[in-house]
């Protein structure tokens, strides 16, 4: 663990495994709500750091968090949200040669496992989700779209999302949902919070999805390409692309 | 709309928005803080016409704005040295300004500075979204920039406007000194890049906006390549894109960044940055942050 100042009243604290920021934000919300982090304003999960911003005595922290061992706070489990899919992606057929399956299997695949938050960024309440079987992870494309629509269940890097609003895009587009992921009238205004656990539902499945047997699908390989994480990146951080939105100023 | 408690917009400038101190708190859901860029001007405003700091002001762009009153009021312009007019006869800048029912204010070009903060007693009292009036340009949120015709409600006066006839406020100077405190990636560039951003000039380019100043100047040479994982950003944040020049992200930055940050503005700096207009010549002072006394590798890292 690395303890990095940022500014005058932030710290940023980086771990060594992705688990362990979902752990350090569990501790930091604990000392938080026991009024133990004066002035805090955010806590920030990214893929390997945790930013506390806000802070009145960043040293203070700091010393706190030196002896702080990730085994000590096991982060509870957060809610479960199910998320119904249809398959019907504009890139559906490309992931389904990417992963060498039939383009029915793709839905199978990528229902297959328990997706957990690790951290938002992009867009009000797009959450990264983790949990994807690395043999799966995809590039982005390699031209983005200027028009992603709201609701479009996508992959990149080792990453599932789904979009919370009509935006610019390069994740591959699988399918899409009804589900209003981030609504700023509703409590809680995001669906997906870090930590939050997500199931993807396929709804034109037939009933006997009992039958889909994960193992079988594991089996088939998808040979391991480039899942190019760095493309991943690429999409919350650009100002440039921010730029063509803009007005001077 | 005379009689009305609101403020009808009869012209725009090239961006207004409704600024107030924004709604930090939901960075890890992906919601930047936005809110004024310059506070300071921003707060003062509303004191000086009898509002709390959080109450609701007009951030004008350049050009300035024009308004009605429906009632009778107090306005105050503050921030970037505007002339200021009630029914085209000339007002004070900076100062309380009674304005009689059906009145119009009109702030005009800036002379010098940038953004302009116009405050009405009362407040503006467009809805909160997640506890801020603020328009955020990167995600959208709150009202969308000021349209001709708009009629922007005005909340009750609380309070009398402030007893002074002009506030004092800074200059500011030909050229902006920007107080920067290296990490958290300064590690990722060379000994070179801090001298570059200590020693060189930078110029403000017109790419700039209320989610980042883009500057034009020497590039920042990287020693570590490769791309960082993302990570949280502040207010104030120096981040460095693949072409090498820095940007600075403001209040309505993403929350998330995936390019090194070499450092971060002392936050009493970041009102220059709100009032440097394109072309301002920008330097920057690098200062080393206090140690971490408690600093740590653990075993494994």
């Amino acid at each position: 663990m690395r303890i990095i100042p940022v500014g005058l009243r932030a710290l940023l604290v980086e771990v060594t495994e992705p688990a362990h920021t979902a752990a350090l934000v569990a501790q930091l919300h604990g000392w938080r709500d026991r009024g133990e982090l004066v002035g805090v304003e955010e806590v920030v999960p990214g893929e390997l750091t945790v930013l506390v911003d806000g802070l009145d005595d960043p040293a203070e922290l700091a010393g706190r968090l030196a002896g702080w061992q990730p085994g000590a706070a096991r982060p509870p489990d957060g809610p479960l949200v199910e998320v119904p899919v249809r398959y019907d992606g504009a890139d559906l057929a490309e992931v389904a040669r990417l992963w060498d399956v039939a383009e029915e299997e793709v839905g199978r695949i990528h229902g297959a496992p328990e997706y957990r938050v690790a951290f938002c960024g992009f867009a009000p309440g797009f959450g990264y989700l983790t949990g994807l079987p690395e043999r799966y992870h995809l590039p982005r494309r390699a031209v983005p779209r200027t028009r992603v629509p709201a609701g479009s269940v996508a992959l990149a890097g080792g990453y599932a999302g789904i979009y919370p609003r009509d935006s610019p895009g390069g994740w591959q587009l699988l399918g899409s949902t009804d589900l209003v992921l981030f609504d700023p009238d509703r409590d809680p205004v995001a669906l997906l919070t870090p930590g939050t656990r997500v199931r993807f539902r396929n709804v034109d499945a037939n009933l006997d999805a009992e039958n889909v047997d994960v193992r079988d699908v594991d089996r088939r390989d998808a040979d391991v390409r480039d899942v190019g994480r760095r493309d991943a990146d690429r999409q919350d951080v650009d100002v440039r692309d921010v730029d063509r939105r803009d007005v001077a100023g | 709309m005379t009689g009305e408690r609101c403020v009808e917009v009869l012209r725009s400038g090239v961006l207004s928005t409704v600024q107030d101190l924004g709604r930090p708190g939901h960075a890890h859901l992906g919601v930047p803080r936005s809110g004024a860029l310059d506070l300071p001007a921003h707060r003062l405003a509303n004191r000086l016409v009898g509002n709390p700091p959080g109450a609701a002001t007009i951030e004008t762009t350049v050009t300035g704005v024009s308004v009605r009153l429906g009632r009778a009021g107090t306005v105050a312009v503050t921030g970037a040295w505007a002339p200021v007019t009630v029914d085209g006869r000339p007002a004070s800048w900076s100062a309380p300004v009674s304005v009689p029912a059906g009145a119009r204010v009109d702030v005009a070009t800036a002379r010098r500075g940038l953004r302009s903060y116009l405050a009405f007693s009362g407040g503006i009292a467009v809805p909160a979204v997640l506890g801020s009036r603020s328009t955020d340009l990167l995600s959208g949120l709150g009202p969308a920039p000021l349209a001709v015709g708009d009629r922007l409600p005005l909340g009750e006066v609380l309070g009398p406007p402030a007893p002074v006839d002009v506030a004092p406020t800074g200059t500011l100077a030909e050229e902006v000194t920007l107080r920067v405190l290296l990490g958290p990636r300064a590690d990722w560039f060379t000994d070179d890049a801090v001298r570059i951003l200590d020693r060189e000039s930078y110029r403000v380019s017109t790419l700039s906006n209320r989610i980042g100043v883009r500057l034009e100047g020497p590039a920042l040479p990287r020693r570590i390549g490769g791309e960082l994982r993302s990570e949280g950003v502040v207010l104030g944040a120096v981040q460095v894109p693949a072409a090498g020049t820095p940007v600075i992200f403001l209040a309505d930055h993403p929350t998330m960044g995936g390019y090194p940050v070499i450092g971060v503005l002392h936050p009493a700096d970041l009102p220059l940055v709100a009032q440097a207009a394109p072309g301002k010549p920008i330097r920057f002072q690098v200062v080393e942050p206090r140690p971490l006394r408690s600093q740590v590798l653990s075993p494994g890292s």
